[in-house]
């Protein structure tokens, strides 16, 4: 058992005169075995969220606190966090050239586990998941995310979650980008994990679209830096028919009231 | 980040994508630009840790046509305020411009595999007379004090089992070596020949390679010098019709090397890839100058440099010109140089030049990138439980694993990788990585 929890977050980005709070007093909790789906516009600070808890030097923490297990996460190097058993499957997977797909997944496997998975065993864990996830076996020798199509890199995030087995994952638009057949093995890959273990998934998405596919325990509606509303999977088909617009309007006077309060 | 491009024509091209793969946005790029006067050059290090950026465009200084000649005092003596020499330490280059005539040689250790012949000419041996010409005053005495050269000869249609290895060791002695070697690859043969310069020396070596109609020929020069060794030298390499060249430099080792490639085209359809690695450690100088001379219709050139530099007084330069006279229509051509600043107080100058004198080509370009660890690729590999020292280690790995691996020598290219992996050792573990390697004076 696991548990992920968010206390009244509060993080910026930019420097001195520059900074600027994204959000705004962030409260969530997640517990292995659930799926929540955090749902806002384009802009709204999903992506702050899911960079700040994995650790991108970018953000700065101003306020709150992020807990694994009680453990302080906002203490932790990047690579601690990761080791910790959280996840990140990026919106926008980095190229890094000159090193293998299969070079970076051994090497990541290792620090994860504490020890260097066994070759025979590896390489096997490797291109079985690779099969389930329709990759074709030679993406093991590219580099990683190098030349890779938007379908490609979310595979291969996908592929990484499998193969690192975090205790809670979040998935940062995993959805956005792919066809139909890319979003069915993605998700597919997703429920396969949720089905096996005790994984907490944290589901950011823009659309409604992949909840088709991943179920999800709660919705949470992500507005202007914070949660605006919270529900079962039912919250995420009224978004579905109405949209954002009567929360986007709400959180602006909320802006605005708490601008003016400032 | 972006390149701009320059060209006397509008046909010069570059991938946008170029810089951001490895650098991160703002840690300055730059494309030389050609035919402006010289001011400035594209160098970075000494700067902010991450940053290095200035506008404006990179000027080049290099003359349209170069003074070629036999005899050393066409040149008269270098000052160090010449275009050739501006970038050279010129107290440490003395030894060579400086030495004197002497019998003193590197002690070769010589694989040769069947359809090769080694030889020695004299200095009035046509083949002599037939060579590219110095370019400078150390090389043009080089041609003089080698007073001949030795000869490796690929027969026509010769295809080697394995590399030609020329294993040249210095042996610490005061003199100056001075030596001149030719590769002569016969039409339609396939050769891969490897210089490999180890040990204690002050050298100044010629080196031409001369690829036959057709013929496939690589010459990978490894410099892995000990630490003190000074090493100057000419490569010279004409193309002949349909041939292929690829060079592939490697410059570890030694306290200063300074290697002048040259490339020309003695008919239509040739290829030269020129490739070069190079890391330099506290104090050492590594330069590296190019000169590509498109004179023919319808050949390739693809140049990439890269080089990464560590600790305090580390230097590194890459010159990197490309002319395309009037007479090379459908010429392709790419150059590019990334640096990798590994440390403060080191200093990268990166200078490409493109000149192009007719619009009738496939494409030209030309870049140049110099900076820091991209921040984005080294959290994406700690976000998944890799720390960051492995991370920066897997990162420079991958950076000059792309460019070795071009050497197609599994046994050579480990050697190498090993020797760069030691070093990035040295760089990441040690609190001080300028305490780690001190060089150490050649007896
Ligand atoms: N480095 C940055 N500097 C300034 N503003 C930023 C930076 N990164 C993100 N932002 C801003 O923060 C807000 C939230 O961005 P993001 O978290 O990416 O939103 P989402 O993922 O919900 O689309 C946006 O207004 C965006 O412009
Ligand atoms: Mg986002």
């Amino acid at each position: 058992m696991s548990v992920l929890e968010i206390r009244d977050l509060h993080v910026s980005v930019g420097e001195g005169d520059d900074a600027k709070e994204i959000l705004r007093g962030v409260d969530l909790t997640v517990r292995s075995g659930e799926t929540h789906a955090i749902m806002g516009p384009n802009g709204s600070g999903k992506s702050t969220l899911a960079y700040s808890i994995a650790g991108h030097p970018k953000y700065t923490v101003t306020g709150g606190t992020v807990t694994l297990d009680g453990e302080d996460v906002l203490a932790m190097t990047v690579d601690e966090r990761a080791r910790a058993g959280l996840f990140l499957a990026m919106q926008y997977p980095v190229e890094v050239p000159g090193v293998s797909v299969s070079n970076f997944l051994r090497t990541a496997a290792t620090a994860i586990k504490g020890e260097a998975p066994k070759l025979r065993t590896w390489v096997k864990d490797v291109k079985a998941e690779m099969e389930l996830l329709e990759m074709d076996s030679a993406f093991a020798e590219r580099n990683v995310n190098e030349g890779f199509s938007g379908g490609e890199k979310k595979r291969h995030e996908i592929l990484q979650m499998r193969l690192l087995k975090p205790a809670i994952a979040i998935l940062d638009e995993t959805d956005s980008g792919l066809d139909v057949d890319a979003l069915r093995i993605v998700s597919e890959g997703v429920n396969r994990t949720r089905e096996e273990g005790e994984i907490g998934v944290l589901l950011i998405t823009h659309y409604t679209r992949i909840l088709r596919y991943i179920k999800p325990d709660f919705v949470h509606v992500f507005v202007a830096g914070k949660v605006v509303a919270e529900g079962g999977a039912e919250l995420a088909d009224q978004l579905e028919n109405e949209g954002y617009a009567a929360y986007v309007k709400d959180s602006n006077e909320l802006a605005a009231a708490e601008g003016a309060r400032a | 980040m972006t390149d701009s491009t320059t060209g006397t024509t509008d046909l010069t091209t570059q991938p946008a994508t170029l810089a951001s793969e490895l650098f991160a946005p703002g840690v300055g790029a730059q494309a030389g630009p050609p035919t402006t006067p010289a001011s400035d050059t594209g160098s970075a290090g000494n700067a902010s840790p991450g940053a290095h950026s200035h506008g404006g465009p990179t000027p080049t200084g290099s003359p349209p046509e170069r003074l070629t000649s036999t005899d050393p005092d066409v040149f008269g003596a270098p000052t160090g305020r010449e275009e050739t020499w501006r970038f050279t330490p010129m107290k440490r280059i003395r030894p060579l411009l400086d030495g004197a005539a002497s019998d003193a040689r590197l002690t070769w250790t010589t694989d040769l595999p069947e359809g090769v012949e080694l030889s020695r000419v004299d200095a009035g041996d046509p083949l002599i007379k037939g060579l590219p010409e110095p370019v400078d005053r150390l090389a043009a005495l080089t041609r003089q004090r080698a007073g001949g050269a030795d000869v490796v000869r690929v027969a026509k249609e010769a295809q080697l089992d394995r590399p030609v290895t020329l294993a040249l060791a210095g042996t610490g002695g005061d003199d100056v070596v001075w030596g001149q070697l030719v590769i002569d690859v016969g039409a339609f043969a396939k050769a891969t020949v490897v210089l490999d310069h180890t040990g204690p020396a002050k050298y100044s070596g010629g080196v031409t390679v001369l690829a036959g109609d057709g013929a496939q020929v690589t010459l990978v020069s490894v410099q892995d010098w000990a630490p003190g060794s000074v090493h100057g030298g000419q490569y010279d390499a004409v193309v002949g019709r349909d041939a292929t060249y690829k060079q592939v430099v490697v410059t570890l080792g030694g306290d200063l090397v300074r290697l002048v490639s040259n490339v020309q085209y003695s008919g239509t359809g040739g290829r030269a890839d020129l490739f070069g690695v190079y890391f330099s450690d506290q104090t050492q100088h590594q330069e590296h100058r190019l000169w590509v001379d498109h004179a023919v219709p319808n050949c390739t050139s693809n140049v990439l440099y890269k080089g990464a530099l560590q600790g305090e007084g580390a230097r590194t330069v890459w010159i990197g010109d490309v002319r395309i006279r009037p007479a090379a229509t459908g010429t392709e051509t790419y150059e590019l140089n990334r640096n990798l600043v590994l440390t403060d107080g080191a200093r990268a100058d990166s200078v490409p030049n493109l000149e192009i004198e007719t619009g009738e080509i496939v494409s030209a370009g030309h870049a140049s990138a110099t900076g820091r660890f991209d921040d984005e690729q080294l959290f994406y590999l700690c976000s998944r439980g890799i720390d960051a020292e492995t991370a920066r280690r897997l990162v420079v790995r991958g950076f000059f694993a792309d460019v070795v691996q071009n050497i197609g020598i599994d046994a050579l290219q480990d050697r190498l990788m090993g020797t760069i992996e030691t070093r990035l050792g040295a760089a990441f573990s040690d609190p001080d990585p300028a305490s780690s390697i001190q060089p150490v004076e050649v007896a």
